[in-house]
């Protein structure tokens, strides 16, 4: 399933001194450390909100990160919800829940892309970016967009969804699982694929703990924690579905788990469907009392963490905003030290970062600090890893 | 572990030092408690309750710097967040990241954006501004 | 022949097959870059009409821009443009590239891309559609070709 052509993609600079994301300080082939800088998408946002209504922060928040557009205005509505005390209309519960879900789909196959272009299977980030496509053509029936769906709102949702459309929608899910099982047995039955992803990056239950490890980085090291069934919002509590854990806590067992989450996504969607009630999908809230809310929502990454303080304005007085790469990034000190070079691309990769975080990276020498190599090369060490196994 | 268990504990190994106390909701309980005992509770809910260090907030109320550290037991869903009040002319608290390495970006941050100093911190550099941001220029103070 | 007889034929050639190189510039969701990446899908498959993502800016004849100009990156988005061979064509996508969006006069993004690289053509949308980017091509193609647009 390999294709011998490398796509170059990425903002890459062939300069010196640039701040790379991730440093690696390498002894010959084996990574020693990791040096991890963040800041480079910084809009302090936390800042532009306190200048924005409740209504706006909405719109604002979506874009903090495009693929997980729709986690943070859900975490954040839960932050409302909490601080009013109030629970939205149930109809609303069920929108927003198969909002949460079509993007867990989307974002699931957009990791499954990236991480076989990283491996050298270019196809598979052709095939997994190819049926992301219908999950996008969903979000543009059910919102006019096919990112950014600005389907949230305090105290409800925003638009309505309409039953003519559902038919269509079951359809076009339903179509999907034969491809999603193309994917499983791609992924779990390659020798090749386990032979690179198996053992590699590993994280331990207390190295979980130790780093505050979320979603299926923690997951796959067998730590059960969901914000769904943790935490209820949405429409969790009313639907059945299974939470997906592995034990192995390396890159393939990270892999296992969104695949596997990916069934259950669509699984709750097509309940959600067929449950949801008619009936009003906002509660027009008017006032915001003084008070503090904390909402979290479990974003394709893990948990999203919102608090909200309110003076009694119309603007939010604090928002603080934790996305969960925050926590997961820094995980990387353990799982990448030990490793080799050809191997450190996909296990930064795993934890499932900002796209274009990854991609700035960087290997210098253990004791000269000389660099070696920039995040065009890791990768291509990476492809040509897996190239010399097909062999 | 259960919630009332988890209070009690607190409210026993806190002492004269717990200021206030709002069970808010189930699921959300607010502790504040003078700075000096916290690494002592943040080592009880790390180590013994086992619970998952969220995150913490910083916030410029203009009479004070408060500090949330939120801890999630995901068993029961439940959310402990310990408050700390600091004057602004002394802001410093001790730097939890021996007793969690999970502290240390976080508190970084705070650092940067609200001026308060964490002790005893391993790698106090900037984490997301540039680093030659003006000294002194904290974004998320109201002092100005 | 002057030097702009000389500039503008280089610029025609360029339109047979651009090599576009993707810089993005920070402050930004990067919706936009998954959106471009889209592009080289089955469903787009820009390649077809030689369109191709190049890894260094040396080679490449049109850069995409994307993202609202963080201070962090100033610094390096000039030295990335001076390396650039011209003529080079200057693409700006999204609404943060053509002027930031909802991050406008942000705390650490004040200024927009336009202020420090020369734009030729703004290609807007929160994320613009596949459709809309190559549309967008095809106009400065027809622009730079001396077509009618």
């Amino acid at each position: 399933m390999a294709e011998r052509k490398i796509i170059p993609i990425g903002p890459y600079h062939p300069l010196q001194e640039e701040p790379e994301f991730f440093r690696l300080h390498v002894d010959g082939e084996t990574v020693a450390d990791i040096d991890i800088e963040i800041g480079y998408n910084l809009r302090l946002i936390e800042k532009i909100s306190e200048s924005k209504s409740y209504d706006q922060v909405t719109f604002l928040i979506e874009r903090i990160c495009g693929i997980c557009s729709t986690s943070h205005p859900f975490a954040y509505t839960n932050a409302i919800d909490d601080l009013l005390k109030v629970t939205v209309p149930e109809r609303a519960l069920y929108i927003r829940s198969i909002i949460g879900e079509l993007e867990r789909i989307h974002s699931h196959l957009l990791w499954l892309g990236l991480a076989g272009h990283f491996l050298g299977y270019n196809t598979v980030w052709m095939w997994a970016w190819r049926y992301r496509e219908p999950v996008l053509d969903i979000f543009e029936k059910i919102s006019g967009n096919r990112n950014h769906y600005a389907m949230f709102k305090p105290g409800g949702v925003r638009r309505d969804m309409h039953e003519e459309d559902f038919p269509w929608i079951k359809k076009t899910l339903k179509a999907l699982i034969p491809k999603l099982d193309m994917f499983k047995g791609a992924v779990m039955d390659d020798p090749v694929i386990r032979a690179r992803t198996e053992g590699i990056g590993v994280l331990t239950k207390q190295d979980v703990h130790d780093y505050a490890a979320v979603g299926p980085t923690a997951r796959a090291s067998g730590v059960a924690i969901d914000v769904r069934k943790d935490d209820p919002c949405g429409a969790y509590d009313k639907v059945e579905w299974k939470l997906i854990t592995q034990e192995g806590g390396d890159v393939f067992a990270k892999a296992v788990v969104r695949i596997l989450e990916m069934y259950e996504s669509v699984n709750i969607i097509l309940q959600c469907l067929d449950k949801m009630p008619k009936g009003p999908i906002d509660l027009n809230i008017k006032d915001m009392p003084v008070g503090e809310g904390i909402g979290r929502y479990e974003a394709p990454r893990g948990e999203v963490f919102h608090y909200i303080m309110s003076d009694g304005g119309n603007s939010p007085a604090r928002h603080k905003v934790r996305a969960p790469s925050f926590m997961n990034i820094a995980s990387n000190k353990k799982a990448v030290i030990g490793h080799t070079i050809s191997d450190a691309t996909i296990i930064l990769a795993a934890v499932d970062p900002c796209y274009c975080c990854t991609e700035r990276m960087a290997v210098v020498d253990y004791k000269s600090g000389k660099k070696l190599m920039d995040g065009q090369d890791l990768i291509r060490l990476s492809q040509e890893k897996t190239a010399k196994m097909l062999k | 572990m259960k919630k009332q268990e988890i209070i009690e504990n607190i409210k026993v190994r806190s002492g004269k030092d717990m200021l206030d106390f709002n069970d808010r909701s189930e699921r959300r309980v607010y502790i504040t408690i003078k700075k000096e005992i916290l690494p002592k509770i943040a080592r009880y809910l790390f180590n013994d309750v086992r619970a998952r260090f969220s995150i913490a907030s910083g916030v410029d109320t203009r009479k004070a710097i408060e500090i949330l550290y939120h801890f999630s037991v995901d068993e029961i869903g439940l959310i402990v967040s310990l408050r700390v009040i600091l004057d602004k002319s002394n802001l410093e608290v001790d730097s939890l990241t021996s007793i969690m390495k999970c502290a240390e970006w976080i508190e970084r941050e705070i650092h940067e954006l609200l001026g308060v100093n964490f002790k005893g911190h391993p790698n106090p550099k900037h984490l997301l501004l540039k680093d030659d941001w003006p000294e002194g220029n904290y974004p998320l103070r109201r002092d100005r | 022949m002057t030097r702009e007889d000389k500039m503008s034929l280089k610029l025609k050639a360029l339109t047979k097959s651009i090599w576009v190189y993707h810089l993005c510039v920070g402050g930004s969701c990067n919706n936009c870059d998954i959106e471009i990446l889209d592009l080289l899908t089955p469903r787009y498959d820009v390649e077809r009409f030689g369109i191709m993502l190049v890894g260094s800016i040396k080679h490449a004849d049109a850069i995409l821009v994307t993202g609202s100009l963080s201070l962090k990156a100033v610094d390096r988005v000039k030295r990335i443009y001076e390396q650039a061979s011209k003529p080079c064509v200057v693409i700006a996508i999204g609404a943060c590239a053509c002027g930031q969006g909802i991050f406008a006069k942000g705390p650490v993004t004040p200024n927009p891309v336009d202020s420090l690289l020369p734009i030729n053509i703004y290609i807007p949308g929160c994320p613009p559609k596949p459709e809309a980017m190559i549309m967008g091509i095809v106009k400065l193609i027809k622009k730079l070709t001396g077509k009618k647009c």
